[in-house]
Formats: C-alpha cells, structure tokens, sequence
C-alpha cells in the first residue's frame, strides 16, 4: 500500500512501489484516458484522424528512439534510416514477395532490430559526441543505399503498396482512417506498454545503468556489451516497426521520407517530451507532430491578410521548429514531462510552494 | 594524365574548404568541448552575407569582405552568449541537439530572407585557366587552394605566437589551471565561436565562388565530420591533413568512379577510422577515470 500525504506519495512495500500506478487520481487520469481514445475516432472528421494516425506511428518511433537515448544514453541520429530500413523491407516482403502483411511487418521489425545492432557495434567502443558522429554516418550510408540501390525500388525510385488487408481482410475505404486508428491505437498502446514495463525489468534496469555511469554499471555486474547491444536491438526494433506501419499507412515508400531531418525531429520529439520518459516520448511526438499541423493553421487564418506567409511556410515551419528545440533545452531541458509533474505537483502542495 | 591532374587540383581545392571549414569545428571543440552542427549553415550564412554586401549593397570587394567578419564576429558572439552559456553542464546529447536547433534557424532564416533559387554573384577568383603539365587547370581552384592555405597559415601562427591563441591553448588543455592564470574562460569561449564563424565565412564565400550561392552549402558542413574523425576532434594540423584527404577522395571516387558514390565514401572512411582509431590520425588519446 501506500500513502498519499501532503509532502508526497511514500510507500510502504515492495509491491506498492514497483506497481505503474499508486494514486487515485493515477487511475482516475487512465479512465479519462481510455474514454477519450474510445470517443475519438467517433468525434473527428478525417483530416483530425489522419493526424492523429501519424501521431500514433510517431509515439511508436519515438518511444523506441527514447529506449535507445533517453533510457541507455546512447546517442542515436540514425532514426529516418532505421524507420527507411523497416519501411522498405516491409513492403517488399509484403509487395513482391506476397507475404501477408502482418508477417511482413513482423519480419521487417526482426530486420530493422538485427540492422540496428550492427550499426550499435560502434557504440561498444564510442560514446557521447564519437558515437553521434558515428550514426551520422550510419544514416548517410543507408540513405545512400535506399536512394541508388535500384533494385530495393525496381528502379522506380519508389515502392507503391496496396491497401492494407490482413489474412484476406481488405481495410473498407470508406472507414479507412477510421479501421487504421484501431489498428495504429492498439500497436502504440502495446508498444508503450512493453516499453514501460521493460524498465521494470533487470534488463531495463541495466540500461539506466549504462546511462549513468558505464563504469560503474560494469562494476556491478552488467555486461556492457550485452546491454548495449540490446538497446540497439529493442530500440531498432520498435522503429522499425513505426517505418513498416508508415510504409503501410501511406501506401508509398520512397527516401524521402527517411532523411537526416526525420532523425532530428524524431531526436525533438524525445527533448521536448522528456529525455528518460516514456509518457515524456508520447507528449513529444504529439506536440511536435501537432507543430506544423498549428503553423498550418495560423497561415491560413491569416493567409488573405498576409500572402507572402504561405509561400515561407516551410522555411516559417523549419525556424519553429529550431526554436522549440533551442527555447526548451535552454528553459526546460527536462521537457514537457517535467513540466506536466511540476504541474501536478502544484497543485498537490497548495498553498504551499513546495 | 590530364584526368589525374585536374582531379587532384579540384580535391586538393575542396579539401583546402573543408580545411576551413573543420577548422572552426575544431576550435569550438577544443575550447569549449562542443560538438557544432551547425558549421555547415554558419558556411552558408557567410557566404549571404558577403552576397549581401557585394552585390545587393553594391560595396566593394575589401568593404564586403569586412562587412562579412563585422557580422560572422557578432553572430559568433550573440550563438556564444545567448544559445551555448546556458548550456554549460548539460548533457552531451542537449548540447548536440542545441546546435542541431540553431542549424535549422540559420538555414530557415537564410531561406526566409533570401529564397531557395541561386543567387548569382560575379566571379571574384578569374576563372580563367592555366596550361599545366598537359593539363589544363582552372586558375580560381589554385587560388582558393593558395588563400586557404595562407588563412590556415596565419590560424596557426595566431596560435603559437600571440596572447590570444596561447590563452586559447591554455584554455582547452585545463580550464580551471588557465582561470587560476587570469585568463577569461568566458572571453576565450566568446573568441572560439567567433573564429570559427570568421574561418566559416572565408569558406563559404570561397566555396560560394567555386559552386553557388545556393543552399546547398549547408550540405558541404556535414562534409566536416569525417574530415575532423580522420584528423582527431581535438587536432589543429589533423583538420588540415583530413580535409586534403577527403577532400581528394572524394573528387578521386567521383572521377573514375561514380559522383554518386562520392557522397557516402567519406562516412565509410569515417566509421572505419572510428572503429580502428577513434582518436583519429592527430587527436589525443584520452583515459576515462570514473
């Protein structure tokens, strides 16, 4: 059990504290939760819905990325290149190859996580600055690849996919946001499930300590190699599941979906949510998917009044989001995580300050 | 013949660039142990810059030069002040992003106010050629090889010799021994950013002058890390060897070979060196105590 009391929430077994939530208010939030992804699809027209939908393929992405960065320390700008090589090996074992698609994705995740374990083989002799450089280049080089090896495209320079139709069950088009929210909403809810629970594992704890001191983590026990291998692997492997669910969900996979700028904002999602957080990933990759959703919005608003804004947009969009980046590492380098507990906390110490 | 020839000057004059341009990453680096992403964009800010002054106001070549160190020192000095300060302590990881931020700035402000389409600018190197050995060598290639090569010269002389660069040295070896000598940690932090912003400006307009004003300059700052892993993060001389050494690869793999290969054999080179040598051909080797 434990207790709520006014200078914080203490608990008194081993259970109580290895429980995901201890407070009322805890489970109140879940319900209100669980009502509002039950309501959504019903409420929103399907322009809303095919944002939220990418929001849900970024929670996916941005939580591995956070499993890898957040939780391991290991500094990742792979990310558009690891999505690239789930994406791409999804739908061609789905395409050309005729496997059903859950299968495919399956096997594009495998894929993803045994590519994203040889690139993390730098990381066993590198860190911080070296081993940031060194995914650099790991981006560039699978960029390189995507881009001219014709064979991965049929030359095309891009892969089309049919709609999305599991073991003889094709999506109706008519629901087709609507059928992809289910699918897309029940993945991202196992992926941040997994992901939350894995850190209460002897695995998970392994990584954080790799993250805050490698040596010392050594020290006690971990073997080093095997952690950090794994992060690569699980991290890998959920991105590579948010690229196959991209490839699947706009039915086209070409590079340009998978640059260095896709790393980055993947890199902003977890900084602004929190660095270390899983609810910190989910924030993040709403409020930087929701950004230029926002920016959009504001043009047209003011669009008539002001038409040379529509044709900056995108440069408008790229200083935002430079700005976000900057402004919260400077003010808040925990992000909106922090933000959100600093909240809480207010109010379950009022009047007191702290 | 002529092939090799020419290649090996075109290397040898984008080598010279990256030089510069790895320069400045080296000694932000060096004093400040920070990683900038962002030497690519300060490349292309430079380069507008001085278009600015040259061709939209009209100054003349000495004038526009000027114009362009007054505003990379400022830019230099406002990055130092207001971006990388409060930054001091934090995570590697906040610090890589931070510039990662202020990269996507400049390049979106430069886009803002300059548009995406190349903006001309007359030559300023001749771009005659000259006979040379059966080869005919564009003359503007040899020159930037000559500036970058006197630029590098004076950095280097700047940092044996005056005040400044030996309170610059003292700096990146100790922190906490150079402020006990009176030297301004914060001055020297402020300097570091200007110079590279300075050495960025030369090869950005050198670069500019060769290809185009476009954006695609920013591109050629990502070009810096191989350059600076093959020489060694910390490592003055090792920007100078790395950059001709990429520099020439690269104009090698896409003459005989494949222009598009070109772009990725640097990063191959880079994650073998990073493998094999992390530390690079000149960096210093560090020992981790817990």
């Amino acid at each position: 059990m434990s207790n709520v009391t006014a200078t914080g929430i203490y608990h008194r077994t081993y259970a109580s504290e290895l429980r995901l939530r201890s407070t009322r208010a805890e489970y109140v939030r879940l319900g209100l939760m669980v009502v509002l992804l039950l309501v959504l699809p019903f409420v929103l027209d399907n322009y809303w819905l095919s944002i939220v939908n990418t929001i849900l393929i970024a929670v996916i992405g941005a939580v591995g990325l956070n499993i890898l960065v957040g939780y391991t320390g290991q500094i990742s700008l792979g990310q558009g290149g690891f999505m690239a090589v789930g994406a791409y090996s999804s739908a061609i074992l789905a395409e050309r190859m005729g496997m059903p698609v859950p299968v495919a994705i399956v096997l594009a995740v495998l894929l993803t996580a045994a590519i994203g374990t040889f690139f993390g083989l730098p990381g066993l002799r590198l860190k911080g600055l070296y081993l940031a450089i060194a995914t650099l280049a790991s981006q560039q080089i699978i960029e390189f690849v995507i881009r001219r090896w014709g064979w991965l495209t049929e030359d095309r320079g891009y892969i089309t996919l049919d709609r999305l139709s599991i073991f003889g069950w094709t999506l109706p088009r008519e629901s087709f946001e609507q059928s992809w929210y289910w699918i897309l909403m029940l993945l991202a809810l196992l992926a941040v499930l997994a992901a939350r629970n894995l850190f209460r594992t002897g695995l998970g704890r392994s990584f954080m300590a790799v993250r805050d001191q490698d040596i010392a983590a050594e020290a006690i026990g971990v073997n080093l190699t095997t952690a950090k291998l794994t992060a690569f692997a699980v991290s890998s492997g959920f991105v590579g599941l948010a690229g196959a669910l991209t490839a699947h969900y706009t039915e086209t996979v070409t590079w340009e979906a998978f640059t260095l700028n896709v790393s980055i904002t993947y890199l902003a999602m977890i900084i602004v949510g929190g660095l270390g957080s899983i609810a910190g990933a989910v924030y993040g990759a709403i409020f930087m998917s929701l950004l230029p959703v926002l920016i959009r919005t504001v043009a047209d608003v003011v669009g008539p009044a002001a038409p040379w804004l529509s044709n900056q947009l995108p440069a408008i969009q790229n200083a935002v989001f430079g700005l976000v980046i900057i402004l919260f590492l400077i003010i808040e380098p925990r992000g909106l995580n922090r933000l959100w507990e600093r909240m809480k906390e207010y109010v379950r110490y009022w009047p007191f300050r702290y | 013949m002529s092939t090799f020839l020419n290649l090996l000057v075109y290397g040898l004059a984008d080598g010279a660039i990256l030089a510069l341009a790895a320069l400045g990453f080296v000694l932000i680096y060096k004093a400040t142990s920070v990683i900038n992403f962002a030497q690519g964009e300060f490349l292309l800010v430079g380069a507008y810059m001085f278009y600015t002054a040259f061709v939209v106001l009209g100054l003349p070549l000495v004038a526009a030069v000027l114009v362009g160190v007054v505003v990379a020192t400022l830019i230099g000095v406002l990055v130092e002040r207001f971006i990388l300060r409060p930054m001091i302590g934090e995570d590697p990881i906040s610090i890589i992003m931070v510039t990662i931020g202020l990269s996507m700035l400049l390049k979106a402000l430069v886009q803002m106010f300059y548009g995406t389409s190349p903006k001309s600018q007359p030559a300023i190197l001749p771009r005659s050629s000259v006979e040379f050995l059966g080869a005919t060598v564009p003359l503007n290639r040899l020159l930037v090889i000559l500036i970058a090569a006197v630029v590098l010269t004076a950095f280097t002389i700047f940092f044996r010799r005056s005040r400044h660069g030996i309170a610059m040295r003292a700096v990146a070896d100790d922190q906490q021994a150079a402020m006990t000598m009176g030297i301004s940690v914060r001055r020297i932090f402020a300097l570091a950013w200007v110079l590279a912003a300075v050495s960025a400006l030369i090869a950005g307009v050198l670069l500019a002058d060769i290809s185009a004003v476009d954006q695609n300059l920013a591109g050629f700052g990502l070009m810096v890390f191989p350059v600076v892993i093959l020489g060694g993060l910390d490592s003055v001389p090792g920007t100078i060897v790395g950059g001709l050494i990429i520099g020439l690869l690269t104009q090698f793999v896409s003459g005989y070979q494949d222009p598009g290969l070109a772009t990725v054999v640097p990063y191959v080179v880079l994650v073998l060196i990073l493998l094999v040598r992390p530390y690079g051909l000149f960096g210093e080797t560090r020992i981790e105590r817990v």
